[in-house]
């Protein structure tokens, strides 16, 4: 077996030092008779590394890849074009095979990257300090419920409907044990995002306002109106983006007032992956620094002086704080968030610009034809680079046919929402600087031939 | 003004009804470099034995506990700047915070001077 | 001291203490290269990516930004630069032995990597349609079936994103089947050993529960005795890392889990250390009701510098109807994707966005399969073989405070115990970085004083073990005869110590210039 060095004359002789008889001899403490005394019966055997990769080809090879098909899929992950030289420089073994940096004096390429991303990611919001990551979009929007509750002393969230249901439902799941209230708005199908419904829930109790932007049907909520009204409430704003490559051309959540901004990473240098993994964002002002969750890096100086660069504030860590940490959570998300800053690096703000322009023209584009189609009709009143359409039938079976022809015609609001069968006409529709003009005709004569 | 001492090493100096909270020298020395004291808010009603403040080094947290009851009055306003003060005058500059006591009886289970010091001597 | 240096791209050098200067006019030293950071290098203005040549077409009702993001760009030759000479100062696996015990840091497959990046798995959404990624359906159930048979339990949550995830998602489940059994409100307390990982009394709190603790008795394992006697009708479970975070098989586990079991507990195994008997021990026959496995310990994934990772968890019959959404279902009618509540009306919740970890089920179905039933049982026996032999060749010259409790098992532990005074655990660590090896785990577990934890893993040579040894034994030699040399260590690293009090005091997170 090539994973294995070990042959068998090292390991008699090994057994030999140890003074064993047999490798048996070193499992004598399992209880007798939970002891296996052969593989497990009824599993395969180890297999050819070219087996292996024809099994797992055949596998890939039944799906409908967005390289393939004319592609519209967004609802929290988005098709952006990586360059080559990103997945190149993640694959370099001193990123790939390092453990996370608790050795700094030998971590300092890891722990620099991630002082430029927290760098990164604290200027793309607005804010003044973020952390090295999170799992992802939806547990970092939780992780800031939760530092928000901590801060205000207070256990009451409301969340706009505009909020991506899965994020609401993660939130709503851990809220469930910890105790707090959340009052999560309906998503609703109109023109515009809830900012009023969620200005008129916000009370004396609430610690944080949560709002996504733009939202799950890519409408732009008003941040500052919202944040001067939890502010006036003692609640803190939470800003979450789920689509990074929007603040190129609208306005980051910091600097509308968000106290908390978080977010999926995703978008950029991580790729599509069928969900996972992807990358928690999490950014704030200073004055909650040692209630942030997560790893964070600081800079420092060695022994001689230089500059360099650790893992700090691990007070507030689960392995010193234990049942009194401010997460569970142990890691971070670091080659994604890896990904992630060299993409970021390699566009700089023009090309992050460029990239939101082309984004946005395309959506543009796709909504005038789709809006076109007859039966369909484009229900926001304005975007970014996603928007929802109203269709004649239920979105989820349009979606089926279009797949039947090949073409990946966006996500159903009721994949998002399988309870609620009035939003079940709606269809999400995303598109990024990959869509060219060729998938928009596509999917306009497609989508009217499927309603026809 | 009488000082006394609790078995998990913080100090409370009483003047009257008045009290001023910290820990040892003793306990500064088991925690190392001091990098942030978390202090409680003003006001705050603490009972004894509550966790009042928390306080950092570089690889450990430790809880301070308030040694009586009371409602504090004041916190050491320095610490924020300069936590490393309870490093280098614990029991004098690097106080944590001054306190009403709400039953003064409740000093009696304390340690004394001298009773602390054959403490710390017998660990 | 900071300020770059324009000339030399001499980002920091140093003069404190008088410390030796390098000689050279660029602070680079051959192979040895310093790196500016991205801040001090990068142009707004510039960037490294070609977009097509179209003129944007904005909506006039989007309310756009009052300045571009003030974020440097490099040209692609630039960034490559960039970021191959920081890879250059990290150590890796792939540079050498990583013995960090309780992180399982072995070799990692580049066939998962080639396997992850086919464009089937890659490029495709989450919530494409069933019937266009019935591929990537089938890759969760593959692995999902695995996972099972390998553990012997009845089902597995295959979304959680990490181990500390993973327990999170095992703890909700045992919550969640006390409150469907009305005793939720009641059963409150989990039971935790004191050498646990931190991770678990934070999870068991987040999972809505109070801690209580439990000591370890003076061979390593869990007080028996004690646990037993603080069983009751407010304990929910217990979590039990087995083998333990002392790199021991807890004898009693199926006692253990009898007792608890019999008291209207569950108990949660910290998978952590899995590894160790994969393919020779299924925990299902141990009596435990869930346990997450870590596909980057266990099957391989790489730890990428810090995550992602990946903690699906198995569950027994009695949790696994409040395993949380989504789930997959392989059955006879094909593999579909279950996503409704309605669907599943006991999971207690969603514990993220979406499905999982892809990236990760693919590379780690990709060792699995690569191995079979019969390899893995071999990386179990390879693994605590190497870890024995780490024991036994070090036991003369390292205090190894649970050597006569029995074998150990993936991992040996050894302590401080007779260094010369004023030599820690700290100054052996930071001496493995100057001979060229990443430090084992170091005061961790917290219940032996200065705890050095070596963890070889399966995928090193004898010879690769002896070198290492080697390194070993002269640095202990050095700590029990006080060398102050050591403690000056690490001096051939791209850095020396570094003063991590100074970053905790004036934390500086992000670059201002």
């Amino acid at each position: 077996m090539r994973m294995l060095p070990l042959g068998a004359a090292d390991r008699a002789a090994m057994l030999a030092t140890i003074g064993a008889q047999a490798i048996d001899d070193l499992f004598v403490d399992v209880p007798a008779e939970a002891v296996l005394h052969g593989p497990i019966p009824g599993l395969p055997l180890h297999a050819s590394e070219r087996a292996v990769e024809r099994h797992m080809a055949a596998l890939s090879a039944q799906n409908l890849t967005a390289e393939q098909a004319p592609f519209f899929c967004g609802a929290g992950a988005y098709r952006h074009h990586i360059p080559a030289s990103v997945d190149h420089l993640i694959q370099r073994g001193e990123f790939l095979t390092a453990y996370t940096p608790y050795q700094p004096e030998i971590a300092q390429g890891t722990l620099q990257v991630l002082f430029e991303f927290q760098t990164q990611v604290a200027r793309l919001f607005g804010c003044d300090v973020a952390n090295a990551s999170l799992y992802d979009g939806s547990t970092a929007c939780w992780e800031a419920i939760a530092m928000a509750t901590r801060v205000t002393r207070r256990n009451r969230a409301v969340l706009s409907g505009g909020l991506h249901p899965h994020y609401a439902e993660t939130a709503a799941t851990m809220a469930r044990f910890a105790g707090d209230d959340l009052c999560m708005l309906p998503t609703r199908a109109e023109a515009d995002s809830d900012d009023a419904a969620v200005i008129a829930a916000i009370d004396g109790q609430t610690a944080a306002v949560v709002v996504q932007y733009p939202d799950v049907m890519g409408r732009i909520p008003d941040l500052a109106a919202i944040a001067a009204a939890a502010h006036a409430q003692g609640a803190l704003l939470i800003a979450v983006v789920t689509e990074p490559v929007a603040l190129g051309l609208i306005e980051s959540p910091g600097a509308l007032g968000a106290d908390v901004v978080v977010g999926e990473g995703q978008a950029l240098g991580v790729g599509l992956q069928f969900g996972g993994p992807y990358l928690g964002l999490f950014a704030c002002s200073e004055k909650f620094l040692r209630q942030m969750p997560g790893r964070l890096c600081g800079e420092t100086v060695d022994a001689d002086g230089k500059r360099g660069f650790v893992l700090t504030l691990s007070t507030r860590e689960q392995h010193i704080r234990r049942e009194k940490a401010t997460s569970n959570i142990c890691t971070n998300s670091g080659l994604c968030a890896l990904a992630f800053s060299i993409h970021l690096s390699l566009l700089g703000g023009s090309g992050l610009e460029r990239m939101a322009s082309i984004s946005h023209s395309r959506a543009v584009a796709t909504a005038r034809a789709l809006g076109a189609v007859a039966g369909v009709s484009v229900i926001n009143h304005t975007w970014f680079n996603e928007f929802a359409l109203r269709l004649p039938r239920p979105a989820a079976d349009v979606v089926e046919a279009l797949a039947a022809r090949g073409i990946l015609g966006g996500v159903p609001l009721s994949r998002l929402c399988p309870d609620r069968a009035d939003l079940a006409d709606v269809l999400l529709i995303a598109a990024t600087e990959c869509t060219d003009m060729h998938d928009i005709a596509a999917l306009a004569a497609a989508l009217g031939e499927v309603l026809a | 003004m009488p000082r006394y001492f609790t078995r998990d090493h913080e100090w409370i100096e009483v003047d009257g009804a008045a009290a001023r909270v910290g820990i040892t020298h003793y306990a500064q020395s088991q925690l190392g470099d001091i990098t942030f004291v978390e202090v409680p808010a003003v006001g705050a009603v603490l009972v004894r034995g509550d966790s009042a403040s928390v306080i950092d080094s570089v690889k450990a947290a430790s809880d301070v506990y308030a040694p009586v009851g009371g409602t504090v009055t004041a916190i050491n306003p320095a610490l924020e700047e300069a936590p490393d003060l309870v490093n280098s005058a614990p029991e004098g500059d690097g106080w944590l915070w001054d306190m009403d006591l709400a039953d003064p009886t409740e000093l009696d289970d304390l340690l004394d001077a001298q009773a602390y010091a054959d403490l710390v001597a017998a660990l | 001291m900071n300020d770059i240096n324009t000339a030399g791209w001499r980002p920091s050098l140093g003069t404190i203490d008088g410390a030796a200067l390098p000689d050279t006019v660029t602070g680079n030293r051959a192979l040895d290269l310093q790196e500016p950071l991205l801040f001090e290098i990068g142009h707004a203005d510039r960037s490294g990516v070609d977009f097509d040549d179209v003129e944007p077409d904005v909506l006039p009702t989007l309310p756009r930004r009052a300045a571009r993001v003030d974020l440097p760009g490099l040209s692609e030759p630039e960034c490559v630069r960039h970021y191959t000479r920081l890879s250059r100062q990290n150590y890796a696996i792939d540079l050498g032995l990583f013995p960090l015990g309780s992180c399982t840091m072995k070799h990692n497959p580049r066939l998962n990597e080639k396997v992850a990046r086919m464009p089937g798995f890659a490029a495709v959404h989450p919530l494409q349609p069933q019937s266009s990624v019935r591929g990537a359906l089938t890759v969760i159930a593959e692995l999902a079936d695995w996972l099972v048979r390998l553990t012997g339990m009845a089902a597995v949550a295959m979304s959680p994103k990490a181990g500390a995830h993973g327990e999170l998602c095992g703890l909700m489940a045992i919550h969640a089947a006390l409150d469907a059994r009305g005793e939720g409100d009641t059963r409150r307390v989990i039971l935790v050993p004191e050498s646990a990982h931190g991770t678990n009394p934070a999870t068991a709190a987040f999972a809505g529960f109070a801690v209580a603790g439990i000591p370890a008795g003076p061979d390593g394992r869990i007080d028996l005795a004690a646990l037993l006697a603080r069983l009751g009708s407010d304990v929910a479970g217990v979590m039990i890392t087995n083998p333990n975070t002392c790199g021991l098989f807890e004898r009693d586990i199926k006692t253990i889990a009898d007792a608890v079991h019999a008291a209207g507990g569950y108990v949660y195994c910290d998978g952590a250390n899995f590894n160790a008997i994969v393919g020779r021990v299924r925990p299902g026959d141990l009596g435990i009701d869930a346990m997450h496995i870590n596909l980057h310990k266990t099957f391989s994934t790489p730890h990428g510098g810090g995550g992602p990772g990946s903690g699906p968890v198995v569950l027994s019959a009695a949790l696994a109807d409040y395993a949380p959404r989504p789930h997959v279902v392989g059955d006879e009618t094909g593999v579909r994707l279950v996503e409704a509540a309605a669907d599943l009306p006991q999971a207690f919740g969603r514990m993220c966005a979406f499905h999982g970890q892809m990236g990760m089920f693919t590379r780690a179905l990709a060792y699995i399969l690569t191995h079979g039933a019969d390899g893995l049982r071999q990386v179990s026996d390879d693994a605590v073989l190497n870890a024995n032999y780490v024991l036994a060749s070090l036991r003369d010259v390292l205090d190894a405070p649970f050597a006569g409790s029995g074998p150990c098992m993936h991992e040996a532990l050894f302590s401080d115990h007779g260094f010369a005074e004023g030599f820690s655990t700290l100054d052996l660590a930071k001496g493995l970085i100057d001979e060229g090896f990443h430090p084992m785990t170091v005061y961790f577990p917290l219940v032996v004083h200065g705890a050095m934890l070596i963890e070889p893993t399966e995928t090193e040579s004898r010879a690769a073990l002896d070198q290492f040894l080697g390194a070993m034994r002269s640095l202990a030699v050095r700590a029990r005869a006080g060398d102050p040399a050591l403690r000056a260590a690490p001096r051939h690293a791209p850095r020396r110590r570094l003063d991590e009090t100074l970053a905790a005091r004036k934390p500086r997170l992000v670059w201002r210039g």
